[in-house]
């Protein structure tokens, strides 16, 4: 110990020696005397501050007002349906009878809200074990190359237009599904097997994000119990992931709800309860699309297309608002 | 360690007139709550070079932080900080001016993605210095002053993140006296290099202590006792001693001032 | 069953379950291209469609698409930098920001159709702008906002504090800390995301049809007065774009060669979208090589 003192006491002492530096002349670079007065007064930096946080602000209010005036101006044009024609809202929920040039006791607008429900729900119940697969082959059986060649080829699939994805579905989905089951070879069949591929990335992607949070330490403790990797997969991981998974399929759902091309390209156009899954129906977004030209600003029928997609907009809310739900559980 | 608080401690005062900047009862508070630094009261004594030591989170940076009010935006600062008889840490100060005033170094170097020229003319030109000739004086004293001026002088239009850990630190240190500040506060900033550019670095900090009061964070002891003429030790967010680096390194008051320093010697 | 088996059999569905993914991945890009790049010639990039007649090309349709997108750029690119720039350095954590982010997540999340048909109300009848590359070009920032702004938010954010930290500490404002020194270190971050939304921007059709409508009107494009109802800069016309003409000829049209045209308009789309996708990296790429690179000039 009291070696090691002696030998600290060195150490300091020659480093202090040390601090003796040959002298080396500044030029110019003496410290300015400062204006202390400045150091009170605002200056070119306050403004700018000012301005800067005031525009981007005014960026943020923009967007803000956008929302409420697509809320505002469509809710109001909605509503009129039913405060200014005085069409019943239960009638408008639950009747099938849709004929609103007829008068308000012909705005049902059951049929298109069922085959939108339909079609939403079975393109999600298709994509999700595919979707699963996907997301557990990219991240739990491989790695590399190939991996990043199916994520890229998935994001390319996100990024192709609706427009084209119908195409192809009346080019080569309407004739297999007329082949296969007769009938037209429009309907919620077809619709559902389109949307399916275009949830497809979307709902992949997400899960794919869902499994990577997870600890790899998790993973390894199981089978280091000596779970086989299903075993591994089944109880750790897609437990661990499973609240996620569900704010994937719920994602997945509310682009298939809102798609609106795609699907009046391929269902048919019918405003029918659908009775099967070949025959012609519509959807909320299909009719929207397809009868928004042909009604006159201000009549019923205009009003009760546009209460159509005030109920499209209230479902995008309540999408929103259950993943918010289930992101605030977990 | 728990009877931290009844240890002897010593606190070095200085007069007012010879502090380039003191505090009084600085304390910090994280997150509305969470107090970091507990009412630290010391004075920087003008022309030397003061090492903050102490263990990773005892306040050293936080402390080093709030000289120049980087600490704004994510902490709460009670407490003065004198500066030419002002109290500086008050909401009506200017701290763009303050920082022009107390420059400062950090940890890892963090010079701009542009030329090394420009890395020193950015903030000059932004206070409105466009002349030419003027600038490239500055460019040349700066960098002379930082030592780096024989290793670059020939590419000063390169892009300054091709240059070495050491030597991007010391455009750091260039950058920051081009503005003329009276106070350098640096942050450990040789704990990203290797020992050649530490002592490159060291060397011009010892330079530069002629013009420049400098307030330094260090982990490394030897670096302290090798450049420092004060030192401050600190532990769970309070000064506990600040004297003369060769009494805090020879004749420690506190037993864990001594403790640390035996410890980060050995 | 024991585990063992279990494990085989997980296996062999999740392989299955993939292949046939891949399948049709490759089937969807190869049947798009394979029927459509045959068409794809001068001709029809160059020359004008046909209402009825087969041999009609989609030239106006083609710099409608183009010239759309470049004005919601214009429009959009400023507001959602601003917004980035908030939500990115300036917001501070409390119930306001959460709920301007809640409203922009609600923004990107609406149907496209919803977007649309505001547009027209707002634009088309209110505005009395009439079906107008200009409602357009709005509806079409109104979809845009919300995914560009996230994406240059992130761009902004991947940004290291240490350079914030010494802007700052030169006695520089936040704000020309920001535009100085931040900007051009998220620029290629920045450039990928304004591509892969001009990918979706290029593509979109539902919010089009209802304000840009569905017809283009005759174009002059040797007329370069912005103000004349000919010219093709004019931004009060109607306009029918790629992805919109493709609706149109399969929902309406009675052209004889539907599926030819459909088949090259499609293929040309998907092209742009991988040109855009694979570009937005490359170039993002080849701007930071740039900015660190060890020659600037």
């Amino acid at each position: 110990m009291a070696k090691k003192e002696q030998d600290l006491q060195q150490v300091v002492e020659n480093a202090i020696a040390e601090q003796k530096v040959p002298h080396v002349k500044f030029k110019g670079i003496d410290p300015k005397n400062i204006d202390v007065d400045r150091l009170t007064k605002p200056s070119k930096e306050t403004r700018q501050e000012w301005w800067g946080r005031g525009l981007t602000f005014l960026a943020i209010i923009l967007i803000g007002m956008l929302i409420v005036a697509i809320i505002g101006f469509v809710g109001m044009h909605g509503l009129a349906t039913f405060i200014d024609n005085k069409v019943n809202i239960f009638h408008f929920l639950f009747s099938t009878d849709w004929n609103p040039g007829a008068g308000k006791n012909h705005v049902g607008a059951a049929a298109m809200i069922v085959t939108s429900f339909a079609v939403t729900l079975l393109a999600a119940l298709i994509a999700t074990p595919f979707s699963i697969a996907v997301a557990l082959f990219m991240t739990e059986y491989e790695s590399g190359k190939r991996v990043q060649l199916l994520q890229s080829v998935m994001e390319l699939l996100v990024g192709i237009p609706s427009v084209v994805y119908g195409f192809i579905g009346l080019m080569v989905v309407v004739p297999a599904v007329r082949t296969i089951f007769g009938g037209t070879g429009f309907g919620i069949l077809t619709a559902t097997l389109i949307l399916f591929v275009m949830v497809l990335p979307t709902i992949t992607s997400l899960t794919v994000d869902a499994f990577k949070a997870i600890p790899k330490d998790l993973r390894k403790s199981s089978s280091a119990l000596g779970a086989t990797k299903w075993q591994t997969i089944y109880h750790v991981v897609l437990r661990a992931a499973c609240s996620r998974i569900m704010t994937a399929i719920i994602f997945g759902m509310a682009r298939a709800f809102g798609e609106a091309l795609a699907v009046q390209m391929a269902i048919g156009n019918a405003v029918l309860m659908p009775y099967n899954l070949v025959s012609p129906a519509a959807t909320l977004t299909s009719q929207l699309t397809s009868q928004m030209g042909n009604t006159v600003m201000g009549t019923l029928p205009n009003n009760a297309l546009w209460s159509l997609a005030l109920l499209l907009l209230i479902m995008s809310l309540v999408f929103n608002f259950l993943v918010h739900l289930i992101g605030k559980k977990s | 360690m728990e009877n931290w608080q009844n240890q002897k401690s010593y606190i070095k005062t200085f007069a007012e007139d010879e502090c380039a900047i003191s505090t009084n009862n600085l304390s910090v508070f994280y997150g509305g709550t969470v107090q970091k630094l507990f009412d630290v009261s010391l004075g920087f004594k003008k022309n030397t070079i003061t090492a903050l030591i102490g263990a990773s989170g005892s306040g050293k940076s936080t402390f080093l932080r709030s000289l120049n009010r980087m600490n704004d935006r994510v902490a709460r600062v009670d407490g003065s900080i004198m500066f030419h008889n002002l109290d500086v840490n008050q909401s009506k100060i200017n701290v763009y001016e303050l920082r022009k005033a107390i420059g400062m170094v950090f940890q890892k170097p963090n010079p701009f993605p542009k030329s090394i020229r420009e890395n020193i003319t950015y903030a000059l030109k932004a206070n409105g210095q466009q002349n030419k000739k003027k600038l490239d004086q500055i460019v040349e004293e700066s960098l002379r002053a930082a030592a780096l001026w024989d290793e670059v002088k020939d590419k000063l239009d390169q892009s300054a993140l091709a240059l070495s850990g050491g030597q991007q630190q010391r455009l750091c240190i260039a950058r920051a006296i081009a503005l003329k500040p009276e106070i350098l506060l640096l942050d450990e900033p040789a704990s990203a290099l290797d020992p050649v550019s530490t002592a490159k670095l060291e060397d011009t900090l010892k330079q530069l202590r002629k013009k420049y009061t400098m307030v330094m964070v260090t982990h490394n002891m030897q670096q302290a006792s090798r450049i420092s003429e004060y030192t401050a030790f600190f532990h769970l967010g309070h000064a506990l001693e600040y004297d003369t680096t060769t009494n805090i390194f020879t004749n420690p008051q506190g037993e864990i001032t001594e403790k640390y320093i035996q410890g980060s010697f050995g | 069953m024991n585990a063992k088996k279990t494990n085989r059999i997980a296996t062999g569905v999740i392989y299955f379950l993939v292949g046939v993914v891949i399948l049709l991945l490759v089937g969807i890009l190869g049947n798009i291209l394979i029927s459509g790049i045959p068409h794809l010639s001068w001709h029809f990039l160059s020359s004008a469609s046909s209402s009825f007649e087969a041999g009609g090309g989609i030239r106006d349709q083609l710099f409608n698409s183009l010239y759309l997108l470049l004005l919601t750029l214009i429009i959009s690119l400023p507001i959602a930098l601003g917004a980035a720039i908030y939500l990115a350095e300036y917001a501070p954590d409390n119930w306001f920001t959460q709920l301007i982010r809640t409203t922009i997540e609600i923004l990107s999340s609406l149907p496209s159709i919803v977007v649309g048909l505001f547009g027209y109300l707002l634009f088309v009848v209110q505005f009395g702008f009439g079906f107008s590359i200009l409602a357009g070009a709005l509806a079409l920032t109104f979809f845009n906002l919300p995914t560009l702004t996230s994406n240059i938010e992130e761009a902004i954010k991947g940004v290291p504090q240490t350079q914030r930290e010494a802007g700052w500490a030169l006695g520089l404002s936040n704000w020309k800390t920001i535009h100085g020194i931040v900007l051009p270190a998220a620029l290629p971050g920045i450039i990928t995301g304004v591509i892969l939304s001009a990918g979706r921007v290029f593509g979109e059709a539902a919010a089009l049809i209802y304000t840009t409508g569905q017809s283009g009107s005759t174009v002059d494009y040797s007329n370069w007065n912005m103000f004349s109802p000919t010219s093709f800069l004019n931004i009060m016309r109607p306009a029918e774009t790629l992805a919109v003409h493709i609706w149109k000829v399969n929902t309406e049209g009675i052209i004889p060669d539907v599926n030819v045209v459909s088949a090259a308009t499609s293929a040309l789309l998907v092209i742009v979208v991988i040109i855009f996708n694979f570009g937005a990296r490359a170039l993002g790429n080849w701007i930071y090589k740039r900015l660190t690179a060890a020659k600037i000039k």
